[in-house]
C-alpha cells in the first residue's frame, strides 16, 4: 500500500477499528462479568446516539424524545420475553394462568389483542424496529410536511415523549404500570440471567453496534448523506434543488428511531425488564447529551460520549447521588459552549494532527481541513 | 437570439396572467400579467419594493398566489410544491448566494445534479463518469474549476454567486431566474458575469431582476419596468428609459 491509499484508509478506519478493539477484546478481557454487563447496558445507548448523529448532527433535527423510541424496542422485546416466560404451569397461582402476573393483578382475565404477536420471535424481531420507525413516520411526516422544524419540533417530540410515558404508566393492566415489564427469564428456551448468558448478549450488542455504525457511515458516506447535510445548512436550496426535504427528513427521523429500538432492546435483554423510568423526559434528554458530549458529527465520537458518560454517572450516582444531576447539566453546558463538536472535535483538531505527524510526518493540518472531514 | 415582436401563442414558456399576492391587505403584486417567451432573455427592474423578487417567488412556489395564474409550459404552477416547479424546468437563484457552506464546491453541484432525488435514490447514487464530467464541464463554465474541493465557505462573494448559477446550470433549467446576479461583485467579476449569463441564455429563457443599470443595458434584450406590484412600461431598454414615467419612478435618480 502507498503511502497515500495507507493515509486514506488510517483517516477512515482508525477510530472505527480502536472502538472495535476495546469492545471486543480490551473490555472482555479487563472486566469482571458485572462491570462488562454494565457496559453492555451503557452500549445500548450507543443505537439511540447513532440515530442522533444522523438527525441531529447531520440534519439539524434535535429530538427530545429518543427515549421512547428506545421504550418502545425495549417493550418489544419485554412483551415476548414476558410471554415466554408465563407459561401456564409458572403462573398455575394466578387466577387466570398463561397470561403475565401484572394482567393477573390488574383483573385481566385474557391477554390483550396487541399482545398476541409477541408469542412469534420473528414478528418480534420485525417489531423492535418497525414499532418505533411507525411512529416516528406518523409524527414526522405530520410535522415535516408542515414545515414545523427546529424548536418546535424538539417541544413536540418531548410533549409525546412525555403522553406516551404517561399512557404506559396509566394503562397498568396492559404495561406493567409504572413497575414495568419485569421478571424476565429466558429467551427462546435460553435463560438470559447467567454470567455465561450476559457475556454472551454483551458481544451482540457489540456486533450489532458496529455493524449499525458501518450503515450509519454508508449513509453518511453516500450522496444522502451530504443531503442531509445540505438541509441542515440551506433547506430551502435544497428544496429549490428538486428535492422534497420532508421526504429527507421523516426518512432520517424512522431511521434514528429504529436505530433507538434496537438499542432498547439490547437494553431489556442484559437489563433484564423495562420500565417507563428508562424511556422519560429525562433520559432522552440525557441521550441528548451523551451524543452532544461525544460530538454529534461523529459515530465513534457518540458511542464513546454514551460509554463515558454513562460510566461517570454510575461512578458519580453512587457516591453523590443529588449532586449528579447537577454535575451532568453543567457538563452539558460547558461542552455546548467550548467544545461544540464535543470530544470527537477535540480528537480532531488535537490528537488527529499530532498523529499523523507523528506517523506520516506531516506539517500542522490547517484547522478547516480537519473540520471538513468529521465524519468517522 | 430572442426575438422582439408580437407574441405566438406556442412560443409562450411562461404566463403569468391577473397574478395578485396580498399581505396583510398590502398587494406586493397586483393584478400582474407577464409573458416570457423559449429563449428570451427578460430582465425586470424597477425601484425597491415594486415586488420584483415576490414575482420570482410565485413563479417557483415560494408564495403562493392570491389570486390570478401562473402557466409554466402549459401546466398551471399556482398549486404545485417548490420540488415539483423545480423538476417542471424552474430554477432559481437567490438574492443572497444560497449554497451548502459545509460542502465543497463539487458537492454543491452534485446536490444539485438532477438525478437520484428521492431518499433512497440519493443512497444508490453513484459519481459516475458522466455526472463528473458534467460537473467538470459546469465547474468551468462559472470559473470553479481549479477549486472544485474548496469549501464552499471560503470562497469569494463573487465565487458564491457564480456557484449558484452553476447549481442551477447543471438541472439544465428551460427557465432560469436570477435574483441580482451581480450584487456584491467586484468590477472584473461583473463582466465575467455579464459573458457567463450571455453564454447560458442560450436554449433556455432567463429572468433576471438587477438594480445595476449598467449591468443591464450590457445584456438586456428585454425590459419590463415594475411600479408597485404591476407593470409599468415593457420594451427594448433603450425605448424604457426614454419612457417619461419610467424616468419619473426609477431613473430619474
Amino acid at each position: 500500500m502507498n503511502k497515500l491509499s495507507l493515509r486514506s484508509f488510517a483517516s477512515n478506519w482508525t477510530g472505527f477499528i480502536l472502538l472495535a478493539l476495546l469492545l471486543l477484546v480490551v473490555f472482555p478481557a479487563a472486566l469482571d462479568d458485572f462491570r462488562l454487563n454494565l457496559v453492555g447496558k451503557y452500549l445500548s445507548f450507543g443505537f439511540v446516539v447513532l440515530g442522533l448523529v444522523l438527525c441531529w448532527g447531520y440534519t439539524g433535527i434535535l429530538s427530545l424524545g429518543q427515549g421512547i423510541f428506545f421504550g418502545l424496542g425495549g417493550y418489544c422485546i419485554a412483551m415476548f420475553l414476558k410471554l415466554e416466560a408465563s407459561t401456564p404451569e409458572n403462573t398455575a397461582i394466578q387466577s387466570t394462568p398463561g397470561i403475565p402476573d401484572f394482567m393477573d393483578w390488574n383483573q385481566l382475565t385474557e391477554l390483550p389483542f396487541f399482545w398476541e404477536p409477541f408469542h412469534s420471535f420473528a414478528f418480534t424481531v420485525f417489531a423492535i424496529m418497525a414499532v418505533p420507525a411507525a411512529i416516528a413516520f406518523i409524527l414526522a411526516y405530520a410535522m415535516f410536511k408542515r414545515r414545523v422544524g427546529g424548536v418546535y419540533f424538539a417541544i413536540i417530540t418531548q410533549a409525546v415523549t412525555a403522553v406516551l410515558t404517561i399512557l404506559i404508566i396509566g394503562q397498568q393492566g396492559y404495561t406493567g404500570g409504572i413497575n414495568g415489564i419485569t421478571d424476565l427469564r429466558t429467551l427462546l428456551g435460553w435463560d438470559i440471567r447467567t454470567d455465561e448468558a450476559h457475556n454472551m448478549l454483551y458481544f451482540i450488542c457489540v456486533v450489532l453496534l458496529l455493524g449499525c455504525i458501518l450503515l450509519g457511515r454508508f449513509v453518511l458516506k453516500s450522496k444522502l448523506g451530504r443531503i442531509l447535510v445540505a438541509i441542515r445548512d440551506k433547506e430551502e436550496r435544497v428544496r429549490f434543488s428538486g428535492y422534497d426535504v420532508a421526504n429527507f427528513k421523516t426518512f432520517v427521523f424512522c431511521a434514528a428511531a429504529a436505530l433507538a429500538g434496537v438499542g432498547g432492546a439490547m437494553f431489556t435483554l442484559q437489563v433484564g425488564f423495562m420500565s417507563p423510568t428508562i424511556i422519560g423526559i429525562v433520559p432522552s434528554i440525557e441521550m441528548v447529551i451523551f451524543c452532544a458530549l461525544g460530538g454529534r458529527l461523529s459515530l465513534i465520537g457518540a458511542v464513546a460520549g454514551a460509554l463515558i458518560v454513562n460510566a461517570a454517572k454510575t461512578t458519580f450516582s453512587e457516591m453523590f447521588p443529588e449532586l449528579w444531576l447537577f454535575a451532568m447539566g453543567g457538563l452539558f453546558i460547558a461542552v455546548t459552549l467550548f467544545f461544540p463538536r464535543g470530544l470527537a472535535g477535540v480528537v480532531y483538531d488535537y490528537v488527529v494532527p499530532f498523529l499523523s505527524k507523528v506517523f506520516f510526518g506531516d506539517k500542522k493540518t490547517p484547522p478547516g481541513q480537519v473540520a471538513a472531514k468529521p465524519a468517522e | 437570439m430572442p426575438h422582439i415582436g408580437p407574441v405566438v401563442e406556442s412560443d409562450i414558456l411562461l404566463a403569468l396572467e391577473g397574478v395578485t399576492v396580498s399581505f396583510d391587505g398590502f398587494k406586493a403584486v397586483n393584478d400582474l400579467s407577464l409573458y416570457i417567451q423559449k429563449g428570451e432573455l427578460r430582465v425586470i427592474i424597477g425601484p425597491n419594493g415594486a415586488g420584483k423578487t415576490t414575482v420570482l417567488d410565485l413563479i417557483c412556489g415560494r408564495t403562493k398566489v392570491s389570486s390570478g395564474s401562473i402557466q409554466f409550459k402549459e401546466t398551471e404552477v399556482t398549486k404545485l410544491k417548490e420540488h415539483e416547479i423545480v423538476r417542471l424546468g424552474i430554477g432559481r437563484k437567490f438574492q443572497n448566494p444560497s449554497i451548502y457552506e459545509d460542502l465543497t464546491v463539487l458537492e454543491n453541484l452534485e446536490i444539485s445534479y438532477p438525478k437520484g432525488r428521492g431518499v433512497f435514490g440519493a443512497l444508490g447514487f453513484r459519481r459516475t463518469a458522466e455526472v463528473k464530467e458534467r460537473i467538470n464541464e459546469i465547474a468551468e463554465m462559472i470559473f470553479l474549476k481549479d477549486h472544485l474541493d474548496t469549501k464552499a465557505e471560503i470562497l469569494s462573494h463573487g465565487q458564491k454567486q457564480w456557484l449558484e448559477i452553476g447549481m442551477l446550470l447543471i438541472q439544465d433549467p428551460e427557465l432560469l431566474m436570477l435574483d441580482e446576479p451581480v450584487a456584491g461583485m467586484s468590477v472584473a467579476e461583473r463582466v465575467k458575469t455579464a459573458e457567463l449569463l450571455n453564454r447560458i441564455i442560450e436554449g433556455r429563457a432567463v429572468i433576471v431582476i438587477e438594480h445595476d443599470m449598467k449591468f443591464v443595458e450590457s445584456i438586456a434584450h428585454k425590459v419590463t419596468v415594475l411600479h408597485q406590484g404591476k407593470v409599468l412600461a415593457e420594451g427594448r431598454m433603450d425605448v424604457v428609459q426614454a419612457d417619461p414615467k419610467v424616468r419619473e419612478v426609477y431613473l430619474g435618480h
